[in-house]
Formats: C-alpha cells, sequence, structure tokens
C-alpha cells in the first residue's frame, strides 16, 4: 500500500450529498477510488451515488468498515466534521474545506491529544486539494489524470502549484507514489515533517519533492527532520519570494509575522540542512530528473 | 480585519482592562466639547487610523487648552497619515479620540499572538515597552517573556502571576495585572482575534495599570458568528482595490511592478510572481481568482488589474483541473472582447484539455500572445510589457 490509500482503501465523504461533496465524491468514484458511502446528519438511511448514506460517522464505520474520510463540509461546521471523524476511528482524513477559523483548528488539534499517538487519525489540510496515489485512488478534489504513477513522493500546501509541479514531471516521464496536501491554513492537521517521515519508511518513494511558501515554522521544521533523518533526498521549491511582509497572500497562511518566515529565510533554512533547493517554479520537472538520476 | 485603538479599547474594558477616560471626535468641534466632558487639564488627541508608529509621525498630539484640542483635530482630521508601516501613500485620518492624558511611570510590552509553532494563543511580554515588538526583539532580546495558552482551561491566575512578576510588576499592581492579562486572553479567544497588542500597557505615577494603546486584529474566517466585529470595519482605511477584490471573492494585493497577473490559486500566483522576478521583470500584483476560474471571474480579474494605471502588460496563467482549458480559453477572449484591453497580454494555459485550449486561443480574433510553459509566460510578458512601455514613451 502507499503511505496512506489504495484501492481497497474504504473511503466515505462527510458533507457527501451537497453541491461540491456529490461532484467531487463522483470524481473519486470515477478514478477508482474504493468511496463506500457518505455521511449526511438527517439524511441517514437513504442512498447517493448508488451507495449508503448515514447520519452519523460511527454508523459508517460500523456499516461499511471505512478507514479514510474526505470533508466538504462548509467553514462553520468543518472543525464539528473533523472530530466527529476523529472519534468515529477513521485512520486517514482529508479536509478540503477552505474558510475554518483558525481557533476552531487550535481545538481541533488539541481535541486530538486525547487518542494515544498510535490510534490518532492522520489529518490533512484543511483548505488542501487533496492526497492522491496515482492509478490506485485519490481523495479531494485534483485531476487525477495529470498524475503518473512512479516513485517521487510529493508534498505541498497549494492545489494548482502541486498540479503544475505534477505535469511538468509527468511531461518528463517521471511518476510520484503519492501527492500530499497539507492546505494553506495556519493551523492544519498535520506537516511536512509528519509526511516526510512516512515517505521516508515508504518503499515505493525514492525522492521527496516539498513544495512550501512564505508563513509558519513548518518548512524549517521539515529542513531539520530532512538533515537528521532522512537518507532518501529531499528537493523543496519555497513560494512567495516577491510577498511584501505582512500581507497575506491568498493563504490565510502565507504570511510573514516573524523572522524565519520569508521564502529567502526559508531556502538558506533548507539549504543550510542539505536539502536540494528547486529555484524557479519552472524547473520541477528539470530538477527532480537531475536528482533521480544522481542517485 | 483590522479595527482602530478606540474601539480596542472598548472591546477590551469590557472583558476588564483598565483604560483611560476618552470619547471619539469626527470634527474640530466635537474633538474641543469631548475635551471639556472629560474635564481636567490635559489631553492628547490621537489618529485613528489603521497603523502603528503613529505618534512618529505626528499622529498623537498632547494639548493643554480646548483651544488646542480644536487647532489639534483641525490640523489632523482629513489628513494623509504616513507611517513606517503604511506605505507612501498613507491612511485617512477621519477620526480622533481624545483622552485624557496619563501620567507614565513606565511602560510594558503585551501581546497575544496566535503561535503556529505551539498551536496555540501566547502571550508576548516585554518589561521594555514603548519600543515595536521588533525593536525589543533586537536590542533587548532577553527581556521578551513568551508564555503560551493550553486552549482547554484558558489562561490561569498563576500564569498571569509568573507573567507580571517576569515584568516586574510591584506586588501593589499585581492583582490589576492579572484582570488586564486575563481580559486580554479572553478577548482574544472570545473573539476569534488574531492578535492583541497593548504597547504600551503603562504603570501610572498614581500606581494605576492602564492600556495606553491597543491594537486588535481578527480572523477574516470566523466573521461569520462575530456579527459585531464585523460592524466596526472602516473601509475607508482599506486599499479600494483590495477591498473591491475581497468583495468579488478575488484575493489580490497590490504590488510595485508594472506586469499584472492573473493566476488561479494562491500558490501558483505566488510561483508565478517568483518566476517574473527570476526573469528580470516586476510584478505589478498578486491575484489569486480561486480555483474555478470561471469566465466571470476572468472578466472581473481583467478589470481589476487594469485599474492599475501602472500595468503595461497583463500575465494570464491557468491551470485548468476540474475545469477546462477550453473553457477557460473561452472565457479570457469573452472579457478579452468586452473590456477592449490596450495592454499586451499572455495567456498560458495548462491541464485538462490544453490542446483544445490552445487552439481556441491561437484561432481568435483577440490579440494576445500565447505561452506553453511558465518560463515563456513570464519572458513574454516581461518582453511585452517593455516594448509596451517603450511605445508609451515615444
Amino acid at each position: 500500500m502507499s503511505i496512506f490509500l489504495d484501492q481497497k482503501t474504504r473511503v466515505i465523504v462527510q458533507g457527501y450529498t451537497g453541491r461540491i461533496g456529490t461532484f467531487h465524491a463522483q470524481e473519486m468514484i470515477d478514478y477508482g477510488t474504493n468511496v463506500v458511502g457518505g455521511v449526511t446528519p438527517g439524511k441517514g438511511g437513504e442512498q447517493h451515488l448508488e451507495r449508503p448514506v448515514f447520519n452519523t460517522v460511527k454508523d459508517a464505520v460500523r456499516d461499511t468498515g471505512a478507514e479514510a474520510s474526505v470533508v466538504f463540509v462548509p467553514p462553520p461546521f468543518a472543525a464539528d466534521a473533523i472530530m466527529e471523524a476523529a472519534d468515529a476511528g477513521i485512520r486517514f482524513c482529508v479536509c478540503v474545506t477552505d474558510g475554518i477559523p483558525a481557533q476552531d483548528m487550535m481545538r481541533v488539534k488539541r481535541y486530538m491529544r486525547r487518542y494515544k499517538r498510535e490510534q490518532r487519525m492522520t489529518l490533512t489540510g484543511p483548505n488542501c486539494a487533496g492526497t492522491i496515489s496515482p492509478g490506485k485512488a485519490m481523495m479531494g478534489i485534483m485531476p487525477g489524470h495529470i498524475y503518473m504513477r512512479g516513485n517521487v513522493g510529493l508534498i505541498g500546501r497549494s492545489g494548482t502549484l502541486g498540479y503544475e509541479a505534477a505535469s511538468q514531471m509527468k511531461a518528463m516521464g517521471i511518476g510520484i507514489s503519492t501527492s500530499v496536501g497539507i492546505g494553506g491554513d495556519p493551523i492544519n492537521g498535520s506537516a511536512f515533517r509528519d509526511h516526510l517521515e512516512r515517505f521516508e519508511a515508504d518503499p515505493e518513494t525514492e525522492l521527496v519533492v516539498m513544495i512550501g511558501e512564505i508563513g509558519g515554522p513548518q518548512e524549517a521544521e521539515a529542513a531539520a527532520f530532512a538533515r537528521d533523518h532522512m537518507q532518501k533526498p529531499v528537493l523543496a521549491y519555497i513560494a512567495g519570494l516577491t510577498a511584501p511582509k505582512g500581507r497575506t497572500m491568498g493563504h490565510a497562511g502565507a504570511i510573514v509575522t516573524s523572522v524565519g518566515e520569508s521564502a529567502a529565510e526559508k531556502v538558506e533554512i533548507l539549504r543550510a540542512a542539505g536539502v536540494g533547493i528547486i529555484v524557479r517554479p519552472s524547473e520541477f520537472g528539470n530538477a527532480v530528473t537531475e536528482a533521480l538520476a544522481k542517485m | 480585519m483590522d479595527i482602530h485603538e478606540y474601539q480596542a479599547k472598548a472591546l477590551l474594558a469590557e472583558f476588564g482592562m483598565p483604560i483611560a477616560k476618552g470619547g471619539i471626535a469626527y470634527s474640530p468641534e466635537q474633538a474641543a466639547y469631548r475635551a471639556k466632558e472629560l474635564g481636567g487639564e490635559k489631553w492628547v488627541v490621537k489618529a485613528q487610523i489603521h497603523s502603528g508608529a503613529r505618534g512618529k509621525a505626528g499622529g498623537i498630539k498632547i494639548c493643554t487648552s480646548e483651544h488646542e484640542v480644536m487647532e489639534a483635530a483641525n490640523q489632523l482630521l482629513g489628513r494623509r497619515l504616513v507611517t513606517n508601516q503604511t506605505g507612501p501613500g498613507g491612511k485617512l485620518v477621519g477620526r480622533l479620540y481624545i483622552e485624557e492624558a496619563t501620567d507614565i511611570e513606565r511602560e510594558i510590552y503585551l501581546a497575544f499572538v496566535l503561535d503556529r509553532s505551539s498551536e496555540r494563543i501566547m502571550c508576548v511580554a516585554s518589561a521594555a515597552g514603548g519600543m515595536d515588538i521588533e525593536e525589543i526583539a533586537e536590542n533587548s532580546p532577553d527581556s521578551i517573556v513568551r508564555v503560551s495558552i493550553e486552549p482547554a482551561v484558558g489562561m490561569q491566575d498563576f500564569e498571569a502571576r509568573e507573567i507580571a512578576f517576569a515584568l516586574g510588576i510591584g506586588v501593589a499592581q499585581l492583582a490589576e495585572s492579572v484582570k488586564a492579562l486575563k481580559a486580554c486572553y479572553r478577548a482574544f479567544r472570545d473573539l476569534d482575534a488574531t492578535m492583541v497588542e497593548v504597547n504600551p500597557l503603562v504603570v501610572t505615577r498614581s500606581g494605576r495599570i492602564i492600556a495606553l494603546d491597543a491594537k486588535m486584529a481578527f480572523d477574516d474566517n470566523a466573521l461569520f458568528r462575530r456579527p459585531r466585529i464585523s460592524e466596526l470595519r472602516d473601509k475607508s482605511q482599506e486599499d479600494p482595490r483590495e477591498m473591491n477584490a475581497a468583495d468579488r471573492g478575488l484575493s489580490y494585493v497590490g504590488l510595485d511592478g508594472n506586469i499584472g497577473c492573473i493566476i488561479n490559486g494562491a500558490g501558483l500566483a505566488m510561483a508565478t510572481l517568483d518566476m517574473i522576478k527570476h526573469v528580470g521583470g516586476e510584478p505589478a500584483n498578486f491575484l489569486d481568482i480561486g480555483g474555478g476560474a470561471s469566465p466571470e471571474r476572468v472578466a472581473k480579474a481583467f478589470n481589476l488589474v487594469l485599474s492599475d494605471q501602472g500595468v503595461h502588460a497583463i500575465l494570464v496563467n491557468i491551470f485548468a483541473g476540474i475545469n477546462r482549458c477550453d473553457w477557460v480559453a473561452e472565457g479570457v477572449i469573452q472579457a478579452m472582447q468586452k473590456l477592449e484591453v490596450a495592454v499586451p497580454v499572455v495567456v498560458r494555459l495548462s491541464g485538462t484539455n490544453v490542446e483544445l485550449g490552445r487552439q481556441i486561443l491561437a484561432d481568435s480574433k483577440v490579440n494576445l500572445i500565447t505561452a506553453d510553459t511558465l518560463a515563456e509566460a513570464a519572458e513574454k510578458a516581461v518582453a511585452a510589457a517593455e516594448s509596451y512601455q517603450a511605445t508609451l514613451a515615444g
């Protein structure tokens, strides 16, 4: 199995019967994801997209054996949906929702600490495009056809910039083992570091590309992890060279407020830790080709 | 979202923060009346703009008569105040806060922020008040006290006491300090703030604790449940283009260059700006039109980018994921036909149905430059901007 999912992974969709949930659930089914049902409180017992709808995540887990969940619930209710998934025993959760209040996420992270580390759900996002193991399964909103199956692990905050990187690689015949979106919010479920650890242990992955941006401490933490705990090569691109201090660049988390958070500083920290730097965003394909050739 | 000093003080006071007496004024007459109402012999007239460092910019005046208050108000109202945080355009002074003067014994820096490392609300304080936090971090980094608060139980009295002792606050002011610290924390938590800054928090000669200045910023994503905070928004303090964009669901940040940018997705937008810089150009703006990139959004984006007179070329970079390039191409052509764009436009599409999208652009009667890769798009945009600028000059 890839780091989080494959064709067999049983996936449910929270916010299943809504417009956005319906559209993307269908896309996931078409890609080959094993969607076993969905949750919309109050619509339990109905059928939707030829699959059962449940009132609660616990009901869905009990009846379908669901292990993974994608959250398309609107921002005011999304934190609640994530905690419900964590409490029902879901192992891997992708939250696509953009616009969740930061303090809601603070509470979600605090809530999840009630579970032992080995029982704790892995959350990616919110405000992310999702996770895909090409040719196997996809959870989220990404266009599956731009990814080719291969041995490069990809971790990124942004959706479309991740697509850009994946298609540059595909054009040069390079495939991806798993692409993980961690999202553009200031407080997110998991960080670059968490996924570097998984890719290091993943037999399907030989090299990891991380796509970071301005704001927050997570790229620097990843740099330290790569230096101290990784054998596999890591390449990084950091977006936001031109971003002025104190301005939010689209993503709620993309804002430079303190020392070490600018693109230039992050690049230096990563470089010093031995991470290969992709200087231009037009060079994802070339840089990965070169790095693979050196292995 | 930012609010004014007087609004922040009023909110903090509701949670128990002691503040000086004061009142708001929109005219010199009202300012003088406020001074009379407050009584005393010394007042501070404070320009209300969304920026710090107002004192150094001449936005805070100490007055000793009602006449002086009126004079100061006359000078400040309607003026654009330029501080080191506002940019060269400054910010319009539309209202003043008239406050009774405080005799300061000592100044303390106090702030609460959302700490992304601990993923908690963190108190940041320093006994070296009267400077901004960057200066304190540079001049006396050891004076900074940081305490992160456990969200499940909130700030405890002992934590507030520890901070107060670390700041060297006297025993006589201890209870009042604990109250002030907890007021800031509760206001932060209960109102979905992203920042509370009291700089300075002062100990007065008579031994009182007072928030002499206050600044609060709020989480835009939480405004749906904070209607009272939304009402405090002062649109005169915002960049009109950015406000216009935000009201249309677009995310825009004005920059100083001459290449207008229309991109879908925040990460791709930042990367495209970086690419322009790498090939020797300067972007005029950051603009994320969202993942969908519908024709309506593309048209709105053109309007917005073209409202900047400094734009000499436009770069459209759309990655069609869930939607299709042919559809985006139609949208770009429609928008350009409707708006009669004078500056050169470079369009780069990628993703779903890219061949069809490029064909539609190539077959259209609209005058645009196409590019296949990110590097090519940036190079062509920089070249187009240069030649357009040359024709303007010639």
